[in-house]
């Protein structure tokens, strides 16, 4: 511990492990160090210069990216000297980039704008002839690059070249006349390629998903958890008047640093559904009539009340752990066969980041699902649940066959977010909360358990799986003191699954944290 | 000199003794002129010993650096580890404006270059010399491709050099248009396969270098020196000093300009500048003023004809007259030169070769050009002056490299010594005497 | 080098490209290997054959490089645009470069310039001649300051050259 190294940034004292580079240590000292070409997840080059600060006894401004901090070290960030070669960078930097602001999609979370109205100077004194121009390059699946806005940072090319290990984007020419090439055969289709857009600091690399949607200052942004597959990246959700506008990756150094992959970058369009389930629908004869939660929900309780025999549960592995938790407690007391499916795909890994990939395993929540318990032998439960006495499915949208066979149980309860296939046969649908509009935990393939908080309010009368479990449970129990919000939910789960003892919503923060290793209850069926 | 005039009376003659002399150029010729038994007295000394030697000569870097050559080689490591080769890298990509001793070195004396190289190698442990000869050197590498192979046949490189039980080989790589390759750890990237980006340091060459092994790297004049220095004695070498005791040896100097006879002259260092251009080089043309000298290739400081009339050519007393020796590549500009109008040009020489990787220097280079050229239009403000002065501080030191810094030296000695050249533009609406024959850079854009 | 590359291919219709490194090329190649430790350390060597089979480096010379040293067509045409010698259309039957930088630009070398865009019938700087001959470019100091004007014509390289030489020496270039 006493090997740390010890400095002062601008008068501050900062303690770090020896090999840090300046730009890090001044972070102890909550001090920002202005940069562009640096990112904690790319090598550094230290070609933007921005980062330059001056360091006692140094003959020359030093980059604080790439110098390393040294033991009584003095540093100062913002020297006049600092400061005037930043506004001078800032200022060769407005040379070429086009006023482009009014049109530009980065406009409200620019650095360039950041930084030239923190730093720069009031008005440029570049007088000469128009700035270059080149036209706008469709870089391939998602990607345009404009080059007259490029900076010339090179994150792209570092990140496709050493993170995910295709070096598809070159810089091309010299000088001023230096750009971002690609070459015609081999676009920008790499399955993380969409990262470059977050990465690049200006409007140079866009979405075409995104292009002109929203303005940046018009978006809500929640911490949320990436549904697309069991990696449990972190992402923000970027929602505009309550429509989801954009996925963007979340730093978590210990799941997938700074990224995440296209599939999941892109699958957020079935958050915005509107053809819901708008009320709970209890089935009166032929049709199905829209009441009350109160009624829908008693009519549940009697049908969990009055069956004795098997109970099927086919429950959707992209539920919160606390509704998987929930409802596996309200049916406990019966025959229960509870079961998740795990939706495959193909595995594409970041081949720079160890751990981190598009994982075969495309449910974000099949990990805590084993762990309260829930088989994945789906085909089979399916099968069963054709004989049984009540079948319950969560979320879950099923085949045509898969619902012929479910329709041959005794009683049938629905709970979704969209109509489901086996609507007919449903005593009770009720509407749910999706994974957007709702709070709650997934657990990853490698046992972390993170958050995702509500990023959009939820439609009509959705709630989430696990309340209506909750409020059932309290009928057929009569026991009313049931959990009233996702974290006494999780409680319950954790009561269920020892691993996750010791945790709690406030516990696992904005990072999460991970399961404890030890004995889960034996679960059924086969794991996958 | 030696070509193509005889060499000066005034002239050391040590590296030039054989320019002009065609058959100097083949392995006998080499042999028959003492060649080789330099780099024979090396393999028979230990390799500190060598080192030793050049230490102790003084030789520096004459390349533009000006570095200890010795100390330079004893930042390898002592020994080569496992998986760690050693590589002598030889900087033949001569592209300084006014710079042009190198080739004169490999196109008559290159079994001289190949030797120093050997020597140098088994110095620093190397079994192999990439020598970097720049693309357009098209006669050079053609001579020292076939001095090469004569040498491997003579047992000069190869395996067994000589018989002593030592490995040489060298490997000739030609460059393809890029003066920034020049740059030692751009020269390491383009022998490596990638576009020629200066590198940061740390860490230095010779602990991470040409494809991350410890690596040196010497000029070409720095490296033909070696011989003599093991033949003749660090002492003879350090002897040859008429000022400062830091600068010993000779200086190929490429006088070039308005000058009567330009050419390459080898002096000792200390020799009185003033001496080399009005009584070697023959001096002005009939009715010129001497108006401006750049003493070491353009990326120094322009000095005035007043500070050369007492200035020793050596790297201590030129600095003390605000310039640098450099490479030492001496253009001569007598009163019929533009002055503005060859700022502008070397501006725009730095801006096309600008490897694009600072900001500083990507823009700055570019935009300092464009000013002077508006200048040049008829368009000059006042304000362009300071302008100027403040693009070329905020362009210097602050890069990964000193091409930025290069730019910003004859800008700011051009304006700071010559600003009634700069005023008759931008007050007395001069037009300059030639259009030019390329377009502006900003017609490029 | 956008601004000094022609802007058309001259007049002749390009033939569909050969494959550079087979037989004698091929063999050359593999010995390049042995004098770096990588195959990327090739990458100028390699370029430079394909420019001297072909006369210039097209997009499957470039492929084809590539795929030679095991490197991504982006990342060869990353290298081939840095370096100025290196052509990416091509150019007239003889490229001629001619050095303006100061030292000879103080010498006369723009009037070389002049001589020769009207001698070869260019016209313009990196335009090549309806004849398809020539290609003339201005290039940046070429290390032979003492004896302006220096001009490098294909591999030629030639020293002291005034306007009043310029059409005894294109004599030698059909």
């Amino acid at each position: 511990m006493s090997d740390l190294v010890n400095l002062t940034i601008d008068g501050m004292p900062v303690s770090v492990p020896p090999g840090t580079p300046l730009i890090e240590a001044a972070k102890q000292a909550g001090i920002l160090v202005p940069h562009y070409c640096y990112h904690p997840s790319l090598p550094s080059p230290a070609v933007c210069r921005m980062c330059l600060v001056e360091v006692e006894k140094a003959p020359k401004l030093m980059p604080a990216c790439v110098t390393t901090a040294a033991e009584g070290q003095v540093v100062n960030v913002n020297s006049p000297a600092a400061r005037k070669a930043r506004e001078s960078v800032l200022e060769f930097l407005l040379i070429n980039h086009p006023l482009d602001c009014p049109i530009c999609d980065q406009a409200g979370e620019c650095e360039l704008q950041d930084y030239v109205f923190q730093e720069g100077r009031s008005g440029s004194r570049y007088d000469e002839y128009a700035k270059r121009y080149n036209p706008v390059e469709d870089f391939g699946p998602d990607v345009l690059y404009i080059p007259n806005r490029c900076i010339l940072c090179t994150r792209c090319v570092r990140f496709m070249e050493d993170v995910a290990g295709e070096p598809v984007l070159n810089v091309s020419e010299r000088g001023d006349r230096a750009h971002i090439g690609i070459d015609e055969g081999h676009l920008l289709d790499h399955p993380w390629a969409g990262n470059v857009v977050d990465l690049c600091p200006v409007g140079s690399l866009i979405s075409k998903d995104f292009l002109h949607k929203a303005r940046a200052w018009d978006l809500d942004k929640t911490a949320s958890i990436c549904t697309g597959c069991s990696q449990g990246c972190n992402i923000t959700i970027d929602t505009r008047d309550n429509t989801v506008v954009r996925l963007r990756p979340r730093a978590n150094l210990e799941v997938n640093r700074h990224f995440m992959c296209d599939t999941g970058r892109m699958n957020y369009r079935w958050m915005n559904r509107g053809d819901r389930i708008e009320a709970p629908l209890v089935r009166e004869g032929a049709r199905h009539a829209a009441v009350d939660w109160d009624t829908a929900l008693d009519r549940v309780a009697q049908l969990v009340r009055g069956t004795t025999g098997s109970v099927v549960l086919l429950a959707s592995a992209r539920l919160s752990t606390e509704s998987l938790a929930m409802l596996k407690r309200l049916l406990e007391g019966k025959s229960l066969r509870p079961a998740v499916r795990i939706p495959v795909g193909e595995e594409a890994p970041l081949a720079g980041v160890s751990g981190l990939a598009l994982r075969r395993d495309r449910a974000p929540n099949g990990e805590a699902a084993r762990m309260l318990g829930y088989g994945t032998d789906w085909e089979a439960t399916i099968a069963a649940a054709s004989n049984a006495a009540l079948v319950v499915v969560v979320d879950e949208d099923l085949t045509e066959g898969e619902a012929a066979q479910v329709a041959r149980a005794k009683a049938v309860v629905v709970l979704g977010t969209v109509e489901p296939q086996v609507m007919a046969s449903a005593q009770v649908v009720l509407p749910l909360t999706n994974t957007a509009e709702e709070s709650g935990t997934f657990v990853n393939r490698d046992r972390r358990v993170q958050r995702y908080l509500q990023a959009r309010a939820a439609p009509g009368m959705a709630q989430p799986g696990w309340w209506v479990a909750a409020e059932t449970l309290g009928r057929v129990t009569g026991k009313d003191h049931q959990p009233t919000t996702a974290a006494l939910a999780f409680v319950v789960a954790a009561s269920a699954i020892p691993a996750l003892g010791g945790l709690s919503h406030e516990s696992l923060g904005l990072t999460g944290q991970l399961a404890r290793s030890g004995a889960e209850p034996a679960g059924a069926g086969a794991t996958s | 000199m030696g070509y193509p005039y005889p060499s000066h009376a005034r002239e050391t003659v040590v590296l030039s003794k054989y320019f002009g002399d065609a058959a100097a150029r083949s392995y006998d010729g080499w042999v028959k002129r003492g060649g080789y038994e330099g780099l024979k007295k090396a393999l028979g000394m230990t390799r500190e010993a060598v080192i030793e030697e050049v230490k102790n000569s003084g030789l520096r870097g004459r390349g533009g650096a000006g570095f200890p050559t010795g100390l330079k080689w004893s930042f390898m490591p002592k020994s080569v580890g496992p998986g760690r080769a050693h590589y002598l890298v030889c900087n033949a990509d001569e592209s300084e404006p006014g710079t042009f001793k190198d080739r004169e070195i490999m196109r008559w004396t290159p079994h001289g270059l190949i030797e120093g190289c050997a020597i140098a190698a088994y110095a620093i442990g190397a079994e192999r010399i990439y020598i970097y000869i720049r693309g357009e050197f098209t006669e050079a590498w053609a001579i020292m491709s076939r001095a090469v192979a004569e040498a491997v046949e003579a047992g000069a490189l190869g395996r067994n050099v000589f018989g002593s039980g030592h490995r040489i080989e060298v490997v000739l790589h030609r460059g393809a248009g890029a003066y920034i390759c020049g740059e030692e750890t751009a020269m390491m990237n383009s022998l490596e396969g990638k576009r020629g980006n200066p590198r940061i340091k740390p860490p230095f060459p010779a602990q991470s270098g040409v494809f991350g092994m410890p690596t040196t790297i010497n000029n070409v004049e720095t490296l033909a020196a070696v011989p003599s220095i093991m033949m003749r004695g660090a002492p003879w070498y350090k002897g040859l000093c008429l000022s400062s005791p830091k600068s010993t040896g000779t200086k190929l100097w490429s006088v070039c300009g308005h000058v009567q006879r330009p050419g390459n002259y080898e002096v000792t260092m200390g020799t009185p500048m003033k001496d080399l251009i009005f009584e070697m080089a023959g001096g002005m043309r009939p009715g010129r003023k001497l108006k401006a000298v750049i003493p070491g290739g353009s990326s120094v400081p322009i000095m005035t004809a007043q500070e050369i009339e007492d200035c020793p050519l050596d790297y201590e007393g030129i600095v003390a007259k605000g310039s640098m020796l450099g490479s030492g590549g001496m253009i001569v500009m007598d009163d019929s030169t533009d002055l503005v109008y060859q700022i502008m040009r070397l501006a725009r020489f730095y801006a096309h070769e600008s490897c694009a990787q600072c900001t500083q220097c990507r823009e700055g280079t570019a935009w300092t050009t464009r000013i002077l050229e508006r200048i040049l239009a008829g368009q000059g403000k006042p304000e362009d002056l300071d302008l100027l002065l403040d693009l070329a501080d905020n362009m210097t030191g602050k890069t990964i490299c000193v091409l930025s810094d290069s730019c910003a030296a004859p800008v700011v000695s051009g304006i700071k010594k010559f600003p009634e050249e700069f005023e008759a533009y931008i007050r007395h609406r001069r037009r300059p005497a030639s259009s030019g024959s390329a377009p502006t850079m900003a017609a490029r854009s | 080098m956008s601004a000094d590359s022609p802007a058309v291919a001259h007049g002749a219709e390009q033939a569909p490209y050969r494959p550079v490194f087979v037989g004698e090329a091929q063999a050359r190649l593999q010995k390049l290997f042995e004098q770096y430790p990588t195959k990327q350390g090739c990458l100028l060597p390699a370029l430079w054959m394909v420019q001297e089979a072909r006369g210039w480096i097209p997009d499957e010379g470039i492929a084809e490089v590539a795929e030679q040293l095991g490197l991504t067509p982006a990342y060869v045409k990353g290298v081939v645009t840095f370096y100025t010698m290196y052509h990416t259309h091509p150019v007239g039957r003889h490229f001629i470069q001619v050095c303006t930088t100061s030292p000879c630009n103080i010498c006369g070398a723009e009037e070389v310039v002049k001589a020769l865009l009207a001698a070869t019938g260019c016209g313009e700087l990196g335009a090549t001649s309806p004849d398809g001959r020539f290609t003339v470019i201005e290039t940046e100091c070429l290390g032979a300051c003492g004896f302006p004007t220096p001009v490098l014509i294909d591999n030629d390289f030639v020293e002291s050259i005034t306007p009043e030489r310029v059409s005894g020496l294109l004599q030698g270039y059909k």
